[in-house]
């Protein structure tokens, strides 16, 4: 706990303080609503959905029948064939150059070219996945990489953000990130630049057979 | 105490700049119209923003309960929290956690409870670098500014003069205006920033009561970045931010980003619960701060539903044309209008009047906050404590006496038609009478209402 000098209280007084402050005005409220899931989209087609709002926010979509038909189509890419530092997360698509297992401080992961992850989930509505930060030997993979492929099961997909948080209902892991499109900015006179921070480009490939 | 803010003379250099005015104006309504796309998209949307109400309702109303499950939660899973009583205190305890740890370097990611707190100029102050990570933080921090809007902080800024800053600051080319040149020149610069950091220190969107996690969304990456690299995370929340259960995110990340940039979800959402790991350390700042004693009003407690999605300024003909620092308030537009008098009856008299009453920010708001009944509100209070200036009260007063009496009423207006007949233009076109420099007087009516109806229908 940090140490508090001076006029000010210390942790448990401060805190005691807000309670007691907060408990002197008894506001009557009602119940907590639950979301009526029969008045929330769902669609007929959620792949597609996906496709079309994984372009929208400026990621690319490909479905594939297996991992092996991955390789492939990265190879097409410029930056993935001249890339020489990949951590990959999918042994079975990609094998990578890097083993971030064997990297003990984060830092070392700087100079990453792609990650390659693992997506549990799709969610359609907003061309988000859900990663499952025990997947990553270091969060920081997702967010240091200059570009970044999620594999993901074809028939792992919901429609809206209601049924998403369901799938996690109770997920114990430190870390989950909804990753939608490559990082982005538009701090500069509401132009739209891809590659903020983290990846400047996002692929996704959903495997039919996983 | 602070310097009386005069919402109309701070406003001015900027309204009276034509084309930055408008400008900034269309910056903003092209956000509004992105906005209106996404919540169109949704047949559900005005059953999500009720839900939302209603969650954020009982929320506020039961935050001791809230409050303390959280507490009880983030410290099963590891995270060590803190209570600040105000902006001093909030500033005083992330100090000593950076003392704790010797570190000189922090990376920060955009949040408006820091800006509230003066964290920056008080960490300055004490010897530590602080660099601001997102975008357009790092633009104003560089130009020695503030967040002219709480989501689009340097909105007020072009793209020649962010050109100048990063010039001076980062050694771009002289004159280099392309957003992407100057994005790619940022990414370089704050890499290394992200690198060297040591802390780093985020705002929080929602933290979940039922789990004691914490959820941070942003476009850039910037918070996961600076969070993932060095050991030490430092999350600073308002008491209000607080959500029951997980499952409230559903509702939530659904309104939050579709409101406040018109996409349907920002590029990340992330879920922290408890530290990185063994050796890591996550300290959780909640911060009072006048919120507790804005929850004891009846008529302002539904501001605390505020999720700091910045629609209601991207919508509001005043914000937009006025520039955010207008309201030299960390927070501005009709929230920042409602919010501030809240900390400062006095200083910030003028805001709940920088308003036209249109009430589009009401119309826009995720989570039903009455913004311009609020605003209404505020007008009320501060005439009755009598902080407006004399002259608006005398006029207030003599309109109130003439719209009493039908004579008077009457009088007036025989008087007003007459006058615009007879009156020459130059008594009324003259430098001393400002409202008359842009526009003409209407043509009086022949005859008034009253005279017509006592003609066609007053048997």
């Amino acid at each position: 706990m940090a140490n508090m000098t001076g006029h000010h209280s210390n942790n448990t007084d401060a805190r005691q303080a807000i309670l007691d402050r907060i408990n002197t005005k008894q506001v009557t409220a009602p119940a907590l609503p639950d979301v009526d899931v029969t008045r929330v989209i769902v669609f007929d087609d959620p792949l597609e959905k996906f496709a079309e709002m994984l372009a929208f926010v400026g990621g690319q979509a490909h479905v594939v029948d297996s991992a092996s038909d991955i390789k492939p189509i990265l190879d097409q890419i410029d930056v993935f064939r001249d890339a020489t530092r990949i951590v990959s997360l999918v042994p079975e698509a990609i094998s990578g150059t890097v083993d971030a297992t064997q990297v003990d401080d984060p830092h070392e992961l700087a100079t990453i070219d792609w990650t390659i992850a693992r997506g549990e989930f799709m969610v359609a509505e907003n061309g988000a996945i859900w990663i499952d930060g025990d997947s990553l030997p270091h969060r920081v993979l997702l967010f240091i990489a200059q570009y970044l492929a999620i594999v993901v099961p074809k028939s792992k997909i919901v429609s809206n953000m209601h049924q998403a948080y369901e799938q996690i209902e109770g997920y114990q892991s430190r870390f989950g990130v909804f990753v939608s499109g490559p990082s982005k900015t538009a701090d500069i006179e509401q132009s739209l630049v891809l590659g903020a921070h983290g990846c400047r480009k996002l692929q996704v490939f959903i495997v039919a057979n996983a | 105490m602070l310097p009386i803010v005069e919402h109309p003379a701070a406003a001015k250099k900027f309204v009276t700049d034509p084309n930055r005015s408008r400008w900034h104006d269309q910056a903003l309504w092209f956000v509004r119209s992105k906005r209106d796309k996404q919540a169109a998209s949704l047949p559900e949307w005005e059953y999500l923003r009720e839900t939302a109400s209603q969650i954020k309702t009982h929320t506020i109303a039961n935050l001791a309960f809230y409050l303390q499950q959280f507490e009880d939660n983030a410290i099963a899973r590891g995270a060590q929290v803190h209570w600040a009583l105000d902006a001093a205190h909030h500033n005083e305890i992330v100090l000593g956690i950076l003392k704790d740890h010797k570190t000189k370097r922090i990376v920060k990611s955009k949040s408006m409870l820091t800006e509230e707190c003066g964290l920056n100029h008080f960490l300055e102050d004490n010897g530590i670098d602080v660099v601001d990570t997102d975008l357009g933080e790092r633009i104003v921090q560089l130009r020695g500014e503030t967040p002219s809007h709480i989501v689009l902080p340097a909105i007020h800024i072009k793209k020649e003069e962010v050109g100048d800053t990063f010039h001076q600051h980062l050694g771009t080319d002289e004159g280099a205006s392309d957003p992407k040149y100057l994005t790619e020149a940022a990414r370089g610069h704050l890499r290394s920033k992200f690198l060297a950091g040591e802390i780093g220190i985020t705002g929080v969107n929602f933290a979940i009561a039922e789990t004691g996690g914490i959820v941070v969304c942003t476009n850039e990456g910037n918070a996961d970045l600076g969070t993932s690299l060095p050991k030490v995370h430092i999350a600073c929340m308002g008491i209000e931010k607080l959500l029951p259960r997980q499952r409230d995110l559903g509702v939530f990340t659904r309104l939050l980003a579709r409101s406040a940039t018109g996409q349907p979800i920002t590029s990340y959402t992330s879920h922290f619960t408890g530290p990185r790991d063994e050796n890591s350390e996550l300290h959780i700042v909640l911060v009072d701060n006048g919120r507790s004693r804005l929850r004891e009003s009846e008529s302002f407690r539904a501001a605390m539903h505020c999720i700091r999605c910045g629609a209601c300024m991207n919508t509001c003909p005043v914000y937009r044309r006025s520039g955010g620092h207008s309201y030299r308030a960390t927070v501005p537009g009709p929230i920042g209008s409602v919010l501030s008098p809240t900390r400062d009856q006095n200083t910030y008299k003028s805001l709940p009047y920088a308003c036209s009453l249109c009430g589009s920010c009401t119309d826009v708001c995720p989570v039903k906050i009455p913004l311009h009944h609020q605003l209404l509100a505020w007008r009320g209070e501060l005439v009755g404590k009598k902080l407006l200036p004399r002259s608006k009260r005398l006029a207030m007063k003599m309109a109130s006496r003439l719209f009493r009496s039908p004579f008077l009423f009457a009088l007036a207006g025989k008087l007003g038609r007459t006058a615009l007949r007879v009156l020459p233009h130059w008594a009324t076109h003259h430098s001393l009478n400002t409202w008359t420099i842009a526009r003409e007087l209407p043509k009086p009516p022949k005859e008034s209402f009253r005279d017509w109806h006592r003609k066609h229908r007053a048997k």
